[in-house]
């Protein structure tokens, strides 16, 4: 009876039936499998700081990454305009440097602010008060500090982090953990040869100015300490990665927090 | 031999036939693009093949249970809520038990929505069948999806960089081994080398599938001089 399924009535009735249930079907795996992923999205952060600084090994199962995590790696909150330490932001009663995210901070009008067109380099638009930066620890020492960074290339933000040394210049790695570049051009900011360019590389000058560039020799950029080379083909991804070093070393970004710890001390 | 058209499909031949006698790569030309992009290695191409042939087998299954009610205005936009949904679905599974192979396999999971194999059977034969043989249907054209997709994973992941499943194989040179890797077996392209020369074993092994030529070339001729 082909007519009787044609009616209007009929096919809207088919139709909001079929719509009801897969939706009711999908937010269910979705909220049911939620927990799981973002505890898998938080080992996966885990394995990236570990790795950026070198103690990470593939065959680490979850429970392990987890332990040398805590062991070796402490996140502090920042406020980002002062660059002073803070508990907890401010209308929250606790904080989790585990599964904060500056990026998802950075959507909440009480936790970021609007970037005007000159401050917003990297292309992020909005960017959050209070940050979280990792600190390496051997002991009582600070080894290292890692800090989170994003920027935009040609297609996608770059989420990435960036390990500085305890002398707060020289660079010790830059690897992202999420970005949808092209492959085989813009993608190579994940190849292993490009991401080794970049430890041993000086951030400042000697006058505290940043020095940093990604991009060929040339002009005031001969000296390739402060030198990364640019990704052959990808000039706007390269770009971008200039763009985001530059901003969140600098006055809008980590800037305060390092001038603050230059004069108090890393360990403070 | 074309298990869709006959009356009564009989459900060994429903499974069966996808594999090597209606191949839904070899023969329909389907699911290209995603058999290019996840066979650099076998792990993926595995994790893609159980990916589509779930969704297939089920989206049938399902797309069958309602072939009567669904009716022909709406017909595909049912046919897609359903495998989009399916699709999600699994995809969420995959984020939450496999994320490493998740983030490897990246869009193409979710590129399964628009995989012509999976639409094709909801059209061609789901839309026609009984609810059982429509699922083994839909399990049958993801094996031959699947056979493809093993075959040049372990193709490319071998001899492009001497491992399989990740475990070392072939030994290196830059290990210290003596193979030197094929580096074009993990650039995309090789894959369509590869599906080219596999069918043509397969043509040459099954000659029926040849198609006829669609138009003749025209002996070479010589531009008069006016």
């Amino acid at each position: 009876m082909p007519a009787l399924r044609e009616t209007p009535l009929a096919v809207l009735r088919i139709a909001l039936l079929v719509s009801l249930v897969c939706s009711m079907v999908v937010a269910g795996t979705a909220v049911g499998l939620k927990s799981m992923q973002l505890e898998n999205r938080r080992v996966d952060r885990e394995r990236h700081l570990l790795a950026i600084v070198g103690l990470h090994d593939r065959a680490l199962s979850a429970s392990e990454v987890g332990e040398r995590f805590r062991e070796r790696i402490t996140p502090r909150l920042v406020d980002l305009d002062t660059g002073a330490y803070v508990g907890a932001p401010p209308g929250h009663d606790s904080f989790d440097p585990l599964t904060w995210e500056g990026a998802r901070a950075a959507t909440d009008p009480a936790l970021s602010r609007v970037l005007s067109r000159s401050e917003d380099i990297a292309g992020i638009q909005r960017r959050e008060r209070y940050a979280v930066v990792y600190k390496l620890m051997q002991g009582e020492r600070v080894d290292a500090l890692i800090l989170p960074v994003r920027g935009y290339g040609l297609w996608s933000t770059l989420y990435g982090f960036l390990a500085v040394d305890a002398d707060l210049n020289t660079v010790l790695g830059l690897r992202f953990y999420q970005h949808a570049e092209t492959p085989g051009l813009g993608g190579e900011v994940d190849n292993p040869r490009w991401k080794a360019l970049w430890p041993g590389k000086r951030l400042f000058d000697s006058d505290g100015q940043l020095r940093l560039r990604v991009g060929k020799a040339g002009g005031d950029n001969q000296d390739s300490r402060w030198r990364v080379d640019a990704l052959a083909g990808a000039t706007l991804t390269s770009n971008g990665v200039n763009n985001m070093i530059r901003f969140w070393l600098g006055p809008q970004g980590y800037g305060p927090y390092l001038k603050r710890l230059r004069q108090e001390g890393v360990e403070s | 031999m074309n298990a869709s058209t006959s009356a009564k499909p009989r459900a060994l031949a429903v499974l069966f036939a996808p594999v090597f006698d209606n191949n839904p790569i070899a023969l329909q030309i389907l699911g290209i693009c995603s058999a290019l992009a996840v066979t650099a290695n076998l792990k993926t191409a595995l994790v893609m093949s159980v990916a589509l042939t779930l969704v297939t087998a089920f989206s049938n299954l399902f797309i069958s249970l309602l072939r009567r009610q669904i009716p022909g205005s709406i017909r595909m936009i049912v046919q897609v809520v359903i495998i989009a949904s399916l699709v999600i679905v699994v995809d969420q599974v995959l984020r939450a038990v496999a994320f490493e192979l998740a983030k490897q396999l990246s869009v193409f999971v979710g590129l399964i929505i628009t995989n012509c194999i999976v639409m094709g059977r909801a059209e061609a034969f789901a839309m026609q069948n009984p609810p059982w043989q429509s699922f083994l249907d839909g399990i049958g054209n993801g094996l031959g999806y699947s056979a493809l997709l093993v075959a040049l994973g372990i193709t490319r992941e071998l001899f492009g960089s001497g491992t399989l499943i990740g475990f070392r194989v072939l030994p290196t040179v830059a290990d210290g081994g003596w193979y030197l890797p094929n580096g074009l077996l993990l650039l995309p392209p090789s894959a369509f080398f590869l599906i080219g020369l596999f069918i043509w074993a397969l043509r040459s092994w099954k000659p029926e599938q040849v198609e006829s030529p669609a138009f003749r070339m025209a002996p070479q001729v010589r531009e008069q001089e006016p």
